[in-house]
Order: C-alpha cells, then sequence, then structure tokens
C-alpha cells in the first residue's frame, strides 16, 4: 500500500514540471565573511507544497529568500549559483529583480499590513504598481477573490474601509497572503507564517495551505515538524546551511536516510 | 526543644531580613523622592524661564500696547519719526519668507533624505549625510555675507530676470529687480533650514521597519514604489515634525535675514521687492530706539515673533495629530 502511494507519487512529480530548481545555490552575508547557504541544490515541484525545515540558523529563511531575490536587499549579501523558475535563471544580469518577485510572492514571518491603508487597500497595493489602470469595480473584484481565497473575506466583508492594521494577528497574517494572492504570483514563499499565530489562526493558515496548492505552488519554511508533516507534499531539511536530506514527506518523517535529519525530528537536537 | 529553637531563629531570621526590606523600602523610597524633586525642579525651572521671558516682552511692551492695542497689529505705519508703529509688514515680512523657504526646501530635503536612506551606498550616506549636517554649522552671519555677495546678485541676474518672463503674468513676480529681496531672504532660508529637516527625515526614513519595506519588495515594487507605499506614508508624522522644526528655525532666523532681505517695512506683491521681518527689524532697530514707545514697540514685535512661533507650533502639532491618528492604532 505505501509502496503504492509512494510509486503513485513519484510518478505524478515526473509528470508535473519542476516549477523551481536551486543548483549549487551558495549564499553570503557581510560581505562574504559568513556563508548562509552551502552548495543548495532542491527542486519544487509545480502544485505542491515543498516544507523546508530544520533548528534555528540552519539556513531555511536564507534558501527562501534566495529564491525570490530578497535576500540581496539585505545589506553584503550575496548569492552564487542558480535558481531556474521555469527554466530561467532569476539570476540572469538581465533579469528584473522586481519583475521575478511579482511571479514569486511572499508572506513572512511577522504579518506586515501597511499601517496607512485600509483593508481593502492593502490588498490593492501591489496592483498598483507597474499594472495596467484598473477599473474600481475590477479592483473590487480582485480584493474579493484574494480575500476570499485567503479564507477572510467572510470576517472582513463588512469592514474593509478600517485600517488593516486593526485585525487580529491571524487576520493581518492572512490579510497579508490575500496581498500577495491578488498580484496572482505562480510561486508563494511562506517563511514561518505560524510562528506569531494562535494554534486556530496556525489551523485555518494550514487549511489555506491545501487550498491554495491547487492553483498555486507553494514552498513554507517552518521550525512545527508537525506542521511540515501535515501539510507537505516534500520536505526538505536543512543544518548548518546544507541540504541534508530531501525527499517525500513521508519518507523523510517514517524513514530519513540520513542520521542528523533522524536526529532532529526525533527531538534529539535543535 | 530544637524545635523551638530552631523555630525561633527562623523567626528572627524572618525578622531581621523584613527591617532589611524595611530599610531598602526606605532607602529606595529617598533616592525616588530625591529623583522626583530634582526633575520636578528642572522642569518647574525651564517653565519659569519661558514665563518670565513673556511676561518681561509683556511688561517691556505695555506702553506701546496702551497706546496702540490691537491697531498694532494690523497697522502697517512703521513710522519711528513720528512716533507711529504698526507690526503688519513684519508680520507679513516674517510669514511669506519662511513660507518660501519651507516650499523650497520641504521637497529638496525629503528628496535628499530619501537618497540618503534608501539609494546611497553605506559609505557615500555617511559621507555626505556628515556634510549636510555641517550646513547646520555655518554661522548665520556667514551665510548672510554669501548671500549678499553671491546668491543676491545671482538671483537677481539669472533666476528673476527667468521668472518674471515666465510668471510675470503674476504679481509675485513683477517689479524692478535689486539683490537684496524677499526672494533672496527665502531662498538663503531655505538652505539653512535643509539640513535640519533632511537629517531629521533621514532618520525618520531609516526607522521604517524592514518588514515594511520588504512586504513592499515582495510585492514586485521596484525600489521607487517601495518608497511610495512603504517608506513615505509611514513616515509622515516624522516628516511633517521635521519640517515644523525647520519651520521654527526660519521664523526665527535675524542676522542672516536681515542682510539680505532690504529691511523696508512695506507689504508688497512681488517677492522681488525688499521687505522685513520680525527678527530683522529688532536687530536693526535696537541700537537707534531713542524714545521709549520706540523700544516698546520694539518689544512688543518680540512678542508677535512669540505668539507667531508659538501658533504655528501648535498648528503643526495638531497636524502631525491628525496624520498619526490616519495611520491607525496598531503602532
Amino acid at each position: 500500500m505505501d509502496d503504492e502511494w509512494q510509486r503513485a507519487s513519484a510518478a505524478l512529480v515526473n509528470f508535473m514540471a519542476d516549477k523551481l530548481i536551486c543548483r549549487h545555490l551558495n549564499a553570503y552575508y557581510n560581505y562574504g565573511q559568513i556563508q548562509g547557504l552551502r552548495n543548495v541544490d532542491l527542486k519544487v515541484g509545480a502544485n505542491l507544497v515543498t516544507a523546508i525545515i530544520g533548528p534555528s540558523g540552519c539556513g531555511k529563511s536564507t534558501l527562501v529568500r534566495c529564491l525570490n531575490r530578497m535576500h540581496e536587499e539585505v545589506p553584503g549579501a550575496t548569492v552564487e549559483g542558480q535558481v531556474l523558475l521555469d527554466g530561467e535563471d532569476i539570476y540572469a544580469p538581465d533579469i528584473d529583480p522586481a519583475r521575478i518577485r511579482r511571479r514569486i510572492g511572499m508572506v513572512f514571518q511577522k504579518p506586515a499590513p501597511f499601517p496607512t491603508m485600509t483593508i481593502a487597500e492593502n490588498v490593492a497595493a501591489g496592483l498598483r504598481l507597474n499594472s495596467a489602470r484598473l477599473s474600481r469595480a475590477e479592483l473590487d473584484e480582485i480584493v474579493e477573490r484574494s480575500l476570499s481565497h485567503a479564507a477572510l473575506w467572510d470576517e472582513v466583508k463588512d469592514r474593509l474601509d478600517e485600517p488593516g492594521v486593526s485585525l487580529s494577528g491571524g487576520q493581518q497574517q492572512r490579510l497579508c497572503v490575500a496581498r500577495a494572492l491578488a498580484v496572482e504570483p505562480e510561486v508563494l514563499l511562506m517563511d514561518e507564517p505560524c510562528s506569531a499565530l494562535d494554534p486556530i489562526s496556525t489551523a485555518r493558515i494550514e487549511e489555506l495551505l491545501l487550498e491554495l496548492k491547487e492553483s498555486y505552488t507553494i514552498v513554507i519554511v517552518t521550525h512545527n515538524m508537525q506542521q511540515a508533516a501535515r501539510t507537505s507534499d516534500y520536505t526538505a531539511f536543512m543544518y548548518n546551511g546544507e541540504l541534508v536530506e530531501f525527499g517525500d514527506t513521508r519518507q523523510i518523517f517514517t524513514n530519513p536516510s540520513r542520521p542528523e535529519t533522524e536526529d532532529y525530528i526525533t527531538g534529539r537536537f535543535g | 526543644m530544637a524545635d523551638l529553637f530552631e523555630a525561633a531563629a527562623g523567626t528572627a531570621a524572618l525578622e531581621r531580613r523584613e527591617a532589611r526590606r524595611k530599610l531598602g523600602f526606605r532607602m529606595r523610597g529617598f533616592g525616588d523622592r530625591f529623583f522626583g524633586v530634582l526633575t520636578l525642579g528642572l522642569g518647574l525651572l525651564i517653565l519659569s524661564i519661558l514665563c518670565g521671558l513673556a511676561l518681561a516682552l509683556i511688561l517691556g511692551s505695555a506702553a506701546s500696547i496702551q497706546k496702540f492695542g490691537l491697531r498694532f497689529i494690523i497697522s502697517t505705519d512703521w513710522d519711528p519719526a513720528n512716533d507711529v508703529y504698526g507690526a503688519l509688514p513684519f508680520i507679513y515680512g516674517t510669514v511669506v519668507s519662511s513660507l518660501i523657504a519651507l516650499l523650497i526646501a520641504a521637497p529638496l530635503s525629503v528628496g535628499t533624505a530619501l537618497y540618503l536612506s534608501e539609494t546611497a551606498p553605506e559609505w557615500l550616506s555617511r559621507r555626505v549625510g556628515f556634510m549636510v549636517e555641517l550646513l547646520a554649522a555655518i554661522p548665520s552671519v556667514v551665510y548672510g555675507l554669501w548671500g549678499i555677495f553671491v546668491l543676491g546678485p545671482w538671483l537677481r541676474d539669472y533666476v528673476e530676470p527667468v521668472l518674471g518672463e515666465g510668471l510675470g503674468f503674476l504679481p509675485l513676480f513683477t517689479g524692478p529687480r535689486i539683490s537684496v529681496s524677499m526672494l533672496c531672504a527665502g531662498v538663503l532660508l531655505a538652505i539653512m533650514v535643509l539640513p535640519y529637516i533632511a537629517s531629521v527625515c533621514t532618520d525618520v526614513f531609516r526607522a521604517v521597519p524592514r518588514t515594511q519595506r520588504e512586504a513592499a519588495l515582495a510585492l514586485g515594487a521596484t525600489r521607487w514604489e517601495m518608497v511610495q507605499i512603504a517608506v513615505l506614508p509611514y513616515g509622515r508624522s516624522g516628516i511633517i515634525g521635521a519640517i515644523i522644526l525647520g519651520l521654527g528655525r526660519a521664523l526665527g532666523e535675524t542676522i542672516a535675514v536681515a542682510m539680505v532681505i532690504g529691511n523696508r517695512p512695506e507689504i508688497s506683491a512681488s517677492l522681488f521687492a525688499p521687505s522685513a521681518t520680525l527678527a530683522s527689524v529688532i536687530a536693526n532697530e535696537f541700537a537707534e530706539a531713542t524714545s521709549s514707545l520706540y523700544l516698546s514697540s520694539l518689544m512688543e514685535l518680540g512678542l508677535v515673533l512669540l505668539a507667531v512661533g508659538l501658533l504655528l507650533n501648535v498648528a503643526a502639532r495638531v497636524l502631525v495629530l491628525n496624520a498619526k491618528r490616519g495611520e491607525g492604532e496598531a503602532r
């Protein structure tokens, strides 16, 4: 039964193209003095949830931030290697990072709605950027669709004109998800999206992941192993800037091939 | 027996600890009280200096207040020869020259601050930032000298002709062109207040959290778009605060203005005409104020300057409060 399941999922993965491929990715901080990633090779399948787990400081956030060129926004941070989005290197010299980030959205650890904007304006914030002028009706429609997608519409539909920061923490994080979805990215990166949230809000975000993966490719960084086990199809275990093990989530959690992975998931360190 | 002894010892220890704690409390209470009285005294001292200043100005200007009443503020006559005094030309001069200064300095400062905090590489930002702050260290009188011999003639020969031709249909840009003028004072003030506004704005922009910037960038914002949606709105109340600081400087600046504004107590629609400000007329005329009414009127000009400054500060503070309210609760 297990074997069959694995064979089926393997076939599925082979059928679906890899959305993102990292090749020999090295990342540095502080003008090359500190190495955050060491030779990471990773494949992220389309319409799957890929989880990145590992102890604090292992480079999981660095890795996910390299996937939409966010890493280089830290002063002194540099990247070597390739990240292919649909086969195209996002670090090629003629690529505009802003264009890449429109295709690869991101949700951060701390919900960060824009404090001067209303709920609706927050969702529409990305649409106002370098895109064709949208009519009021089109904007309203996208705002509603994005909020529904982020499972927030029912809670806020009567108060769209209130400030985004008036929402609770969990609602703010879903607002940030809606904001990221509004620009219709192909990939959604989530950097510990639940670490500041209570269990109920966390459960909502996790449900959301399963719904979203029908239309998006998702990479989620988490320090919560149960969360990775519950939500992801593939799991990458990182330690000390290296990708130690990558594979089917079931296999990683039931039968890891590397001793470090086993130590980590059984709680012997980290 | 042993139990009893132990219990007694325990009680004694407890009492000792209690006594120590009480003493500690008393000591700490003394320190707190001393600190409280000290800071209260310092606070009251500042307040009494301000009140004393206002009181002295009011007493000094009593004669003029009695003689002219409210007419002092709305009268445009300033005629020492006939002992008739009115403050309106100077109020006008102070407000207009400060407004010109802010109109020029505010956008320039915000632009400078954005360059320093967003665009410039760190090593350059530090050096340029230092030089901007150096502008604030130049003495006013040096600015005044430069204004007389460099800025004034330059404005007269190159800027005013262009303004006159392009915008001559406005009364603001008409009339004869001379090197000492309201325009010259305004431009000079703009240069003088720029470092204050720019350095506060730089700090304000640097204080915008990285989460806000990254949230904008992650939506596919370019650098300029990030500034628009994350940096400027977040720093709005700080920018207004910085401009108020600049305004305070511009209102009170005396010697540099007195050197370039022409010191003519007249209200002219044209910015090319000479004018005078509250501060500049006091500096120019206090030495020759022979009659007591003359001196008293100069004192009242000082009082009016204080009032104008206070009024604009209150108005600006209300503006900041409103801006903050617009930013929502969770800050």
